[in-house]
């Protein structure tokens, strides 16, 4: 087998997310239920959801890359290294230094700039473009909340519906699992997991998914044990299903509208535990965090460098804030139980 | 009453126990003693001098317990750990209990008042709000919650630093005093960016319990029986929401310990929080192993102590 290289990876990444989106559309469009919960969700939260989906389109445009196709020798591009659709848009706009946001001069200095007044949101000390490296970290953002929830959720799937559904010693030891790392204060865990498996992304997403399945367990796990006890799994049983075909045609089902909540529930969470890992030196490269991080001294310049930190701010507020917005709704559309609009 | 004490302190051991074995799986064999050892004194170290710090910080020893039941590093894991026995710094070589002895002041002076101000500001916030229920300011509440909780936690800190503490100068941007006089002037910044950066969500999260509890019941006869609406909500509601509310408190505490981590060593603190930051830029596994287990140790004693203090308040707890 031939090793891929990454970024192959990511382009295959990217198609097999943009099959499982269109796939998991035509489920919703096929059944009432969703249609109708999505139907609200829309109605309730337009402009938040356009927020979301423009943010990961940029994620899945930084994630589509080829090689090829630029002159050697252009600035700040590595010979025969592969570009993403992002990198290209922003070919060849890397300046000396700083530089205010629309400026036609250096910030400090005063020479003219290579590309007067193409820069909205500035340049950084390196001279790259701050608005190119805030896109470039939704695709970090992204990867970090979507590929933490894809551990943590089946995870805790399957010691939660496990330990619910068949109890007994299993049950024991999942409770023992998750009250000792429940224990544990979030932080000191991740850090612990992190300097334990050594820096990185992976390691970071894992970490993330170790501390975060602990909540979503509990809850699967008590919805499982409500479950179990109804009338058409006793009906199932008597009809002499099976175990595992009980499991996965009548309780993971019910389990479905659980799974969407918590995922967006838990996505703002994640990315912004990154960026406070981030600032422990531990956190993943090229993410706001790190943005925020690295711009933190540049606010005691003289005069000061405000527009690297309030970019990189601003585009994880706004993207938090839609999540949250949405986390909301889809809990109130989806969970007959919360109390819906305050009431 | 006695029977379930005795259970609950039994879980609560246990859980210690189960703690302690994840550091020694994530500390002793995903990071071996020779990287630590390497770590420390770079890689370029001949062996012998690898071997003698080996010696030096107690890893020279087989890890299991398989071959030698009196001299294994799980054993001594565990016996170090529960005896408080917590040995020198991979880094610098000083003892780690010295430095514990010396941060905890600090790391209090920030994180009870903290506590303490967080209930007294965000009670009364979420109070009023449920009392406006389905009401304009009930909305517009929620919105300045969700809000605040989409502010990552840095920048609430450089902002603070840089508005209050370099634009207006009303407090310094850092440092710390052991001067009574002195230290609330050090202190007030972090713990206003403290308040700022937990409102949001414990106003949302007080404001739920509140409003299931107004729906119960006894509150409806309250009301019936011509109790007026500021009565209900503090005789009635919020005396029975206090066990959620304590629940939440105990819950905090991590979180307040991640709270100061941040804060500690932005704003000079040198408490706890400050130590753990520098050992993971210094590569200290065993102040961080450390950090961990008191971390965790004082967060299950606090769970312990809030279950039996449920169980003296509330019979059908000890039944379970």
């Amino acid at each position: 087998m031939t090793t891929l290289e990454p970024y192959v990876w990511s382009n295959l990444v990217a198609g097999v997310l943009l099959l499982a989106f269109l796939g998991l559309a035509r489920l919703v469009r096929g059944q009432r239920l969703w249609r109708e919960a999505m139907g609200e969700l829309w109605g309730r939260r337009r402009l938040a959801i356009l927020v979301v989906a423009l943010y990961t389109l940029i994620a899945l445009l930084d994630s589509v890359a080829w090689k090829g196709g630029v002159p050697d020798g252009t600035v700040g591009v590595l010979p025969g290294a592969p570009l993403t659709l992002i990198d290209r848009l922003f070919l060849d706009t890397q300046e000396a230094s700083y530089s205010a946001p629309f400026a036609d001069i250096e910030f400090y200095g005063g020479n003219p700039l290579r590309i007067p007044g193409a820069h909205p949101f500035g340049t950084d000390i390196l001279g790259r473009d701050v608005l190119y490296m805030s896109l470039k970290g939704a695709r970090v953002a992204l990867l970090i909340g979507g590929l933490t929830s894809l551990i943590a959720i089946p995870l805790a799937l399957f010691f939660g519906v496990g330990a619910g559904y068949f109890g007994g010693r299993f049950d024991d030891f999942v409770f023992f699992l998750i009250s000792t790392l429940a224990s544990m204060p979030g932080i000191l865990l991740l850090i612990a997991l992190i300097m334990a498996m050594g820096r990185g992304t992976l390691s970071v997403c894992i970490a993330l998914a170790v501390t975060g399945w602990v909540g979503f367990c509990r809850i699967s796990r008590a919805e499982t044990l409500k479950l179990r006890e109804l009338d058409y799994i006793t009906a199932a049983r008597a009809l002499g299903v099976s175990e595992l075909r009980i499991v996965y045609r009548h309780i993971l089902p019910n389990l479905a509208h659980l799974i969407v909540i918590t995922f967006v529930l838990m996505f703002s969470g994640l990315v912004l535990s990154e960026a406070v890992l981030s600032w422990l030196g531990i956190g993943v490269d090229g993410s706001w965090g790190q943005m925020i991080d690295g711009a933190r001294d540049e606010l005691s310049r003289e005069p000061i460098i405000w527009w690297n930190i309030g970019a990189a701010g601003s585009v994880l507020f706004v993207l938090i804030l839609a999540v949250n917005a949405v986390g909301d709704a889809v809990r109130d559309v989806l969970d007959p139980r919360t109390l819906r609009g305050g009431k | 009453m006695g029977a379930y004490v005795i259970r609950r302190l039994a879980y609560g051991v246990v859980v210690v126990f189960g703690v302690l074995f994840l550091l020694f799986v994530l500390f002793f064999t995903v990071t071996e003693p020779d990287d630590i050892a390497r770590k420390a004194l770079g890689d370029k170290a001949p062996p012998e001098v690898l071997e003698t710090w080996k010696k030096n910080h107690g890893y020279d020893r087989e890890l299991w317990p398989w071959q030698d039941w009196s001299d294994n590093l799980l054993f001594d894991h565990y016996r170090k750990m529960l005896t408080f026995d917590f040995g020198l710094s991979d880094a610098d070589d000083s003892p780690i209990i010295d430095r514990i002895r010396a941060g905890m002041g600090p790391s209090l002076s920030l994180t009870i008042p903290l506590l303490v101000l967080g209930l007294f500001v965000s009670i009364p916030l979420s109070l009023l709000v449920a009392f406006f229920r389905e009401t304009y300011i009930d909305r517009m509440g929620v919105f300045l919650c969700v809000l605040a909780m989409s502010v990552s936690a840095l920048l609430y800190i450089i902002g603070a630093q840089f508005l209050i503490g370099k634009v207006l100068r009303w407090y310094p941007i850092s440092g710390f005093d052991t001067d009574l006089l002195m230290l609330p002037r050090f202190l007030a910044l972090p713990v206003m960016v403290g308040l700022a950066s937990g409102i949001g969500g414990d106003v949302r999260f007080y404001r739920t319990v509140f409003l299931e509890e107004s729906s119960r019941d006894f509150v409806r006869t309250a009301r019936a029986k011509g109790a007026s609406e500021p009565r209900i909500m503090i005789r009635h509601v919020l005396r029975n929401a206090l066990i959620p509310v304590l629940t939440q408190v105990v819950l905090a505490i991590p979180f307040l310990f991640m709270g100061s981590i941040l804060m500690e060593s932005f704003f000079g603190i040198p408490g706890l929080g400050s130590m753990t930051v520098d050992a993971i830029h210094a590569n200290d596994f065993s102040t961080l192993r450390t950090m961990v287990y008191i971390g965790s140790l004082l967060f299950i004693l606090g769970q312990v102590a809030t279950d039996l203090s449920y169980g003296l308040v509330d019979p059908r707890v000890r039944f379970e």
